[in-house]
């Protein structure tokens, strides 16, 4: 048995998401390879080389993976996946972009975001929104499987020395093209890697009151995110969503501010170990999940959480 | 250029969702069915680019069951042309999904195939990328903005981090995330002219293609349910309990 996992990844730095791919990969068993497809990506490959339980890192660095175009990605994948029992890649929108395509190619049927790991063959994943959990038998030769992240703790970053070994063929598919990026820039830590986020919902009312999150969220190191209600108000960009439509979460604390708790959103942030909920409706179902509860209006207490963690931090 | 869309008969998004007691499945008898809302906005897309003169006929297709039929002919009241149903009881897994939809667009030839980017059951987001691959051609998948000029069509994709615009060469594939559009409402009188539009069924076998399941569903159960905490009374104890009693911050 042998397992190829997809390097996360944007040229530059190896995504933490990784660490956590290779942890689902060591729990199915066998040898660890990393492929890094994309452009100027040696640090990258230096980064999945010390990984822990890493055997050999394969590198595929030129122009036609650089922007991650799925057509030139998944033919380099399927092609080296061959030899492999395994092929593992991150539930990210990258992942879920590629992994498919390289289903196809190797007329397999994908695995879509697991959560757990039964066997070699046996798999959990979640259906219809998180709300039920079915464990499914894969009878394919080569398992093509996407990894929900949070569900696996991270292997080490260090300590792994891991031969690195170049691919020197590209497939341009030439079908596709990148045009722009648009990204948006934040100080902040991202929203799946976070250890802390504080979330808006509905309750907020307007993107200007989001500046209450951010100076908490600064305070305490966190990212911010938002329930879909507040994305589709055009509070804040979609890019901050937290629910099963947009970002799977499951940090250390998670705080939800004027969230109703709607499925939805439950399905992206329910593995988080603890959940605060503050929201001025003491019926609202947030709270049947939150260890703590504060029932208040938001637009006090946010301001008074910012002075008593300036307190007390 | 015709447009091609695929849609998918599913729990209506308003009802949840319940595990059967002997954990084969999510329980789907005397439940309200309805089409899938990612399928929805892909015919939204392929209908209004129908209204702005890009596309001249927009044909919808699902495989499933007889009663997929009404997905079908919901579509054909939003204002799609003509449907093509793949019949069978078959719960057909993603890419074999993706097989059939690939006999369907060698017989239709359209320049633009529209999906959602996942059903709402399954909640897989395969079946756009993998008939892409099948097909050979260029996929943009969770389309927020979809410009078709020429034989090219640009598409902005919600990714993590922000916003990704590619172009692919025609005929493409694109996913639909939620963002892309709102659909419409079909009225009555559409309503009434959908029944009179031309809708073909088809088998898998008539389209030479297995649709033996690959994965075996071993169970199905409920998650682990979350037990609620407690009430804090101020925000004086609330940052007390993290700091000393959660230990997170």
């Amino acid at each position: 048995m042998s397992v190829l996992v997809i390097a996360e990844h944007d040229n530059v730095s190896l995504k933490g998401a990784t660490l956590n791919i290779i942890a689902a990969a060591k729990k199915i068993g066998g040898d660890i390879d990393v492929l890094v497809a994309g452009e100027g990506c040696g640090a990258v490959a230096q980064a999945a080389a010390a990984a822990e339980g890493v055997k050999k890192v394969l590198v595929a660095d030129n122009a036609a993976y650089g922007h991650q175009l799925a057509e030139n990605v998944a033919a380099l994948v399927a092609e080296k996946g061959k030899g492999y029992s395994h092929i593992l890649a991150c539930a990210s929108t990258t992942g879920k972009d590629v992994l498919p395509r390289v289903a196809a190619l190797l007329d397999s049927q994908q695995i879509s975001e697991i959560i757990g790991v039964e066997s070699s063959d046996t798999f959990q994943r979640p259906i219809y929104a998180g709300n039920a959990i079915a464990t499914v038998q894969s009878s394919d030769a080569i398992k093509v499987i996407t990894v929900r992240p949070t569900a696996f703790d991270p292997v080490a970053a260090t300590g792994g020395a891991a031969a690195v070994e170049a691919i020197a063929d590209a497939k341009d598919a030439g079908v596709s093209s990148f045009v722009k990026d648009e990204m948006a820039k934040s100080d902040r830590p991202e929203l799946g890697g976070a250890s802390i986020v504080i979330s808006g919902g509905r309750g907020m009312q307007n993107g200007d009151n989001f500046e209450m999150l951010y100076r908490v969220a600064d305070k305490l190191g966190a990212a911010v995110g938002a329930s879909r209600a507040a994305v589709d108000a055009g509070f804040v960009p979609n890019d901050m969503q937290v629910g099963q439509t947009g970002k799977i979460v499951a940090p250390q604390l998670y705080v939800a501010v004027g969230i109703s708790g709607a499925i939805q959103h439950l399905a992206g942030m329910s593995g988080s170990k603890v959940i605060v909920a503050i929201n001025k409706d003491e019926e609202a179902p947030i709270f049947q999940v939150a260890d703590y509860g504060l029932v208040a209006d938001l637009f006090e207490a946010v301001p008074a959480l910012e002075a008593e963690l300036n307190k007390v931090l | 250029m015709k447009v091609l869309v695929a849609v998918k008969r599913v729990i209506d998004y308003n009802v949840k969702a319940r595990v059967k007691a002997d954990q084969t499945g999510v329980d789907l008898s005397n439940v309200k069915m309805a089409m899938n809302p990612f399928c929805e906005i892909a015919v939204e897309e392929a209908v209004r680019l129908k209204e702005r003169g890009v596309a001249t006929e927009v044909v919808v297709v699902s495989i499933g069951p007889k009663a997929a039929q009404e997905q079908i002919r919901t579509a054909l009241a939003l204002g799609a042309d003509k449907g093509v149903h793949v019949e069978t009881d078959v719960e057909v897994e993603a890419l074999a999904v993706a097989k059939l939809l690939k006999a369907v667009v060698e017989k239709e030839q359209p320049g633009l195939i529209i999906l959602g980017k996942q059903s709402i059951d399954t909640d897989n987001n395969q079946t756009g990328q993998m008939l892409a691959a099948l097909c050979g051609y260029g996929q943009a998948t969770f389309a927020s903005e979809v410009t078709v000029s020429g034989d090219k069509v640009e598409v902005t994709r919600e990714v993590d981090g922000g916003l990704r615009t590619v172009a692919l060469k025609l005929p493409a594939i694109v996913t639909t995330d939620l963002r892309l559009n709102e659909p419409r409402y079909a009225s009555l009188p559409n309503i009434m002219k959908a029944k009179k539009k031309p809708l073909e069924t088809v088998s898998p076998a008539d389209l030479g293609v297995d649709v033996t399941p690959r994965l075996k569903t071993l169970k199905v159960v409920e998650p682990a349910k979350r037990s609620a905490g407690i009430k804090v009374a101020s925000v004086e104890e609330l940052v007390s309990k993290l700091k000393n009693e959660a230990k997170v911050i």
